[in-house]
């Protein structure tokens, strides 16, 4: 199970990659979204996944599910919706501003 | 347990939250940021001399024993980087009412200049891996409101730019807490610390801790992951800039510091020996960089990274006189980085331009500013007696020490660069014939000169002064060439 979506965490990163080194705003902003997803799904792989075992809660239980990678995850998404909704906001305004949502055309070099 | 240790955030926490509900009084606004900024600084020196006195303080919130729960620590390193970050935000305190903010003191300024402190101070003084990354959101959430505040048309084009690399930099950071945690399954440095000792850092933990060291050498703006910094840093308001280039760059370096010589200690030959190459190219890049530009604000912005990349010289080199002159040019840098940045924004506000080739014969108008911007050039190449001067001979003596001959070279060649570029400045800026037609003169300096000149003075008293803070300075390093003392101070409470 672990290899599994290990590698779906792989490919998700693959993907956010390709799509974060595009020209358009939305594609980037799509590529550090799945970028967080894959994050995120390689957190929760890192404590182990189980089905069906109790997160520790009474003494005497000597299998159980890492409630930490959970709670990791929580806070991470918290931060990256966060971030995410922010950037989404901040690119609505500078393709206004700018009147592009083509990164090649955001390089300004006339401001030296 | 103490108590004292949760001030640094708690205090501009409190400030922050205060400050929301006077946006509109900017009145009321700049006498409680003045007055919150002091009580922090207060708070911060008492705090380090409590733990310069007592020791290490330590406080596990929610009375959670050590390795669970979230714990801060405030060792000698994390209390005198608080009390520089608590001197630079005063400054900068001062200095923001007459920085010609304009509207941008009513679109939340002050509070998020109080959130930024306490994202700063938090990530100074966590003793939890992923709370550490926590307090890196909170600045940098705090950060992309400052950079773009106002949202003009080339302030919005480079903002987008510093988001992004900050959110892909801070995901690659979460993937890594993860690799780390699946390999030790423990999130409490001091913990992580003693497991990677037991199982004397395999080629697994190598690997995790130079991409933990990628993740920081973005935020630090270390070679070659410094592109996205100068354009960025020089966008939004002086004060903005200077907090900037003193507080930011340096969590990501003071990151470094803490995890490379507390965690990832075992394999020197491959992590810190990568360190020695990448401080030499970032001191060339970096200074390449500064001499290249015309604009004043891009000189400073491209200073920064030859100053990280002395920083780094130490840590790379890791020897006690090495690592004392990292800790003492940190704190140097912080001080003289906010002072440049104020000094070129004063410039740029008299001159009305950042463009060097407009302007000319300042020092008829404004003698202050330019003695200012004299002594500051002065203060970071390292002419003795200021402190650069002091950071730079303990790096230098670590690494003729340990053999480290071409690193040495070079960053003695970069310190003579680096004043070239700021003396570029003052020569084409200041000297030259009274130019009655450019109608320099008619902007007033008043209240900017004395933030500016406080934070000189304390570079100053930091070289002049240096019989009394090297000792400091080189008990900061002893406690970071042995880890044990971190780990017994938190673990063995």
């Amino acid at each position: 199970m672990e290899i599994i979506t290990s590698i779906l965490a792989g490919i998700l990163f693959a993907t956010a990659i390709y799509n974060i080194l595009q020209k358009q705003f939305l594609r980037i902003i799509i590529g550090t979204t799945l970028l967080t997803h894959g994050a995120h799904i390689f957190i929760f792989t890192s404590g182990r996944l189980k089905t069906g075992q109790p997160p520790v809660l009474t003494e005497g239980v000597s299998d159980y599910t890492d409630p930490l990678p959970q709670a990791l995850i929580l806070t991470s998404i918290v931060i990256s919706f966060g971030v995410t909704s922010l950037l989404l906001v901040l690119a609505y305004r500078t393709s206004e501003e700018n009147n592009t949502d083509n990164m090649e055309e955001l390089r300004g070099n006339e401001h030296e | 347990m103490s108590n004292l240790a949760v001030l640094p955030i708690l205090i501009p926490l409190i400030a922050a939250i205060t400050l929301v509900f006077f946006n509109g009084n900017v009145t009321v606004s700049r006498v409680l940021t003045r007055l919150f900024s002091l009580v922090s600084l207060g708070a911060a020196l008492y705090i380090a001399w409590h733990a310069m006195e007592n020791g290490t303080i330590i406080l596990e919130t929610g009375d959670w024993a050590a390795p669970y729960g979230i714990i801060l620590v405030v060792d000698r390193l994390a209390a005198l980087l608080i009390v520089t970050t608590n001197l630079v935000a005063a400054a900068c305190a001062f200095y923001a009412p007459h920085a010609g903010l304009g509207k941008k003191e009513y679109y939340y300024f002050y509070p998020f200049f109080f959130f930024l402190i306490t994202g700063v101070s938090g990530a100074f003084i966590t003793g939890d891996i992923f709370n550490l990354f926590v307090f890196f959101e909170v600045l940098l959430m705090a950060s992309y409101a400052l950079i773009v505040l106002g949202g003009d048309k080339v302030q919005l084009r480079e903002s987008i730019k510093y988001l992004l690399i900050n959110l892909f930099s801070s995901m690659l950071f979460v993937t890594c807490i993860a690799f780390l945690y699946a390999v030790v399954g423990t999130l409490n440095m001091a913990h992580i610390a003693e497991r990677v000792q037991e199982v004397d850092q395999q080629g697994i933990l190598t690997t995790v801790g130079i991409l933990f060291f990628f993740v920081f050498a973005t935020k630090a703006a270390l070679f070659p992951l410094y592109y996205w910094l100068p354009h960025s840093y020089i966008q939004p308001n002086p004060v903005i800039s200077a907090l900037f280039g003193a507080l930011l760059t340096k969590v990501g370096i003071y990151s470094i510091l803490r995890v490379f010589s507390l965690i990832f200690v075992h394999r020197l030959d491959i992590t810190h020996e990568l360190f020695i190459w990448i401080a030499i190219l970032s001191m060339i890049f970096g200074v390449i960089g500064a001499l290249s530009t015309n604009n004043i604000k891009l000189i400073i912005a491209y200073n920064i990274i030859p100053a990280i990349g002395f920083i780094i010289m130490g840590i790379g080199v890791f020897n006690q006189d090495a690592l004392s002159g990292s800790v003492y040019y940190l704190v140097h840098d912080m001080i003289i980085k906010a002072a440049l940045f104020l000094i070129v924004g004063a410039i740029a506000y008299v001159a009305g331009t950042s463009d060097l080739r407009k302007m000319g014969g300042l020092i008829h108008y404004y003698p202050a500013l330019g003695w200012l911007l004299f002594i500051a050039a002065f203060v970071l190449a390292g002419i003795p007696p200021f402190s650069g001067f002091i950071g730079k001979l303990q790096l230098l003596q670590g690494a003729f020490g340990d053999g480290e001959i071409i690193l040495a070279i070079t960053a003695l060649i970069t310190s003579l660069l680096i004043l070239y570029s700021i003396m570029k400045i003052f020569i084409r800026g200041f000297w030259g014939e009274k130019d009655e037609t450019a109608g320099f003169g008619t902007k007033s300096v008043k209240g900017m000169i004395a933030p500016i000149a406080f934070l000189l003075a304390l570079s100053v008293l930091l070289g002049v002064g240096a019989e009394f803070f090297y000792p400091i300075v080189a008990s900061v390093a002893q406690s970071l060439l042995d880890p044990q003392i971190y780990i017994d101070s938190v673990l063995k409470e």
